[in-house]
């Protein structure tokens, strides 16, 4: 199941393991990306903390997470593919992996369907 | 997800400004998928297919930019050139017909009030003598302060014309002249810094072998109500594509170009900035610009503080408002540009840091939101430039 937060970013979720990245929309608004900063494993986070940093050839911007968590991994081939993110925001260029410490903060996202409402109003 | 920092280096319009102003090409830019943004008091097309594809078109081949904000100001009257020197430190009276320099405009202090490009061309008096005249681009954010300043300096008889009726095409790359000399026979005569009169279907243009991307190319002064059909038919031309401020940006950057309102200010000097180039050696012995006791001291001794190009370790670029710091992490200069070279693959950077730092190798640290980056000092252009020079064809 894929979850959607108003900020663009989206979360897979399977059992307790979430899988978080962002939008197509969010990257085609983005532009070219250049450089990707994932957390580190173990980091803590709480729910809409600053979670990575994604900088396109225009600007910087804070990739915020969906659910409070520990962090599993981050996507190391962003380091060398960055624009992984451009070509396949909804899969290859997944963000970071989390185990999710409250998996109720999921009924506070959108669905695909609301997600796609929220967008075409933007 | 949110923008930290938007559009960092294209989004120049002061927030008190008033309605941004529409381009001629207002309508030709959304209809070829123009992303707009305000810049300089204007809506522009930051991009259209992307800023990455079309930094790279224009290193490869050619592309059109629209520069319609810029000032086009023609300035006439008896020793106009000499008046203007009181101002501007280049030899402007030394200034041969169709030919242009790169000068910078000054206040009483030395500081830069804007840099510009200033050619002599043929002209006609009314009562039929020939004549000359100065013909100067200037920037769009600066133009209006620029005429102000201009007409508080220079004698009553000196007339200022905005030609707001013209607008200003660059196509920059090289295949640039080649291609436009398709549609505009000649263009290819001129060399580096030479400027002409030409014509495209009957339309006067006027036409410069010059440009702010460090390619080859030529800047184009067309008409404004004939513009789009001139678009059009450069753009018929599978060479052309049309490129956005974004990329308009980055080409610069890495050209070691610097950018008024971002590298120089008032608070600048041609020294601090590393443009002496454009203090003519006449003009240096004579001593008698706007600013030059303090200037050519500062030639003299060296200034306080420089421009230098910064080479960033890594790809994360590092953008203006970005500090330098020392072993200890005290701020001894700023990033005043930055960001992501695509001919280079990584990121570059402009500051200004205590002159002793500004020696190419120089290792500095940059502090940008918390988080340290290491950077090389390196000579500029950071891309060779190609400019087709008299004697090189």
């Amino acid at each position: 199941m894929r979850y959607f937060t108003e900020d663009h970013e989206w979360i897979d979720v399977d059992g307790a393991i979430g899988t978080v990245g962002i939008t197509d929309y969010a990257q085609g608004q983005l532009g070219d990306i250049v450089f990707v900063d994932v957390p580190a494993e173990g980091r803590q986070l709480a729910k809409g903390d600053e979670a990575a940093v994604v900088e396109s050839v225009k600007a910087a911007s804070d990739v915020y997470t969906p659910v409070s968590g520990t962090v599993l991994e981050g996507n190391a081939a962003l380091a060398d593919q960055p624009d992984l993110v451009n070509s396949d925001a909804d899969g290859e260029g997944w963000f970071f992996r989390i185990t999710l410490s409250d998996e109720s903060e999921l009924e506070e996202l959108m669905d695909e369907g609301a997600y796609e409402a929220f967008v075409a109003k933007l | 997800m949110s923008d930290a920092e938007t559009l960092l280096n294209v989004e120049d319009a002061p927030e008190d400004q008033e309605e941004p102003q529409l381009l001629p090409l207002d309508a030709w830019h959304r209809a070829h998928g123009g992303r707009m943004v305000p810049f300089a008091g204007y809506i522009m097309p930051v991009q259209y297919e992307g800023i990455m594809a079309e930094h790279l078109w224009v290193r490869e081949s050619a592309g059109l930019f629209d520069v319609s904000h810029m000032g086009q100001l023609v300035l006439t009257g008896e020793n106009v050139d000499r008046a203007l020197e009181a101002v501007l430190p280049g030899d402007i009276q030394g200034l041969g017909v169709g030919r242009m320099r790169y000068s910078l405009l000054l206040n009483d202090e030395g500081g830069v009030l804007d840099d510009l490009m200033i050619t002599r061309r043929a002209s006609t008096d009314e009562d039929g003598t020939s004549s000359t005249e100065l013909y100067m681009v200037v920037n769009g954010a600066t133009k209006y302060d620029d005429i102000g300043h201009l007409l508080e300096a220079l004698p009553d008889d000196i007339t200022i014309n905005l030609q707001d009726e013209q607008a200003l095409l660059a196509v920059q790359g090289p295949k640039a002249v080649a291609t436009v000399a398709r549609l505009v026979p000649g263009v290819d005569s001129l060399v580096f810094m030479t400027a002409g009169a030409f014509a495209w279907n009957g339309t006067p243009l006027w036409v410069s072998r010059s440009g702010y991307t460090g390619e080859d190319g030529l800047e184009i002064s067309v008409p404004a109500e004939v513009v789009a059909a001139f678009a059009d038919a450069l753009l018929e031309q599978p060479e052309i594509r049309p490129i956005g401020l974004g990329a308009r940006d980055s080409l610069r950057l890495e050209a070691g170009l610097p950018l008024y309102g971002h590298d120089l200010d008032p608070e600048t000097t041609p020294v601090m900035a590393d443009l002496g180039f454009a203090l003519a050696k006449k003009r240096r012995e004579a001593a008698d610009f706007a600013g030059a006791a303090r200037i050519l001291a500062e030639r003299e001794r060296g200034p306080a503080v420089k421009r230098v190009g910064l080479l960033v370790t890594g790809r994360q670029p590092v953008r203006e408002g970005a500090s330098v710091v020392d072993a200890d992490g005290a701020v001894i200069g700023r990033v005043t540009s930055g960001g992501f070279a695509p001919t280079l693959g990584g990121a570059i950077a402009m500051a200004y840091v205590p002159t002793d730092l500004a020696a190419p190798g120089t290792g500095v640290r940059l502090v940008q939101r918390g988080k340290v980056h290491e950077a090389v000092v390196a000579a500029m252009p950071f891309v060779p430039h190609r400019y087709v020079r008299q004697g090189a064809q």
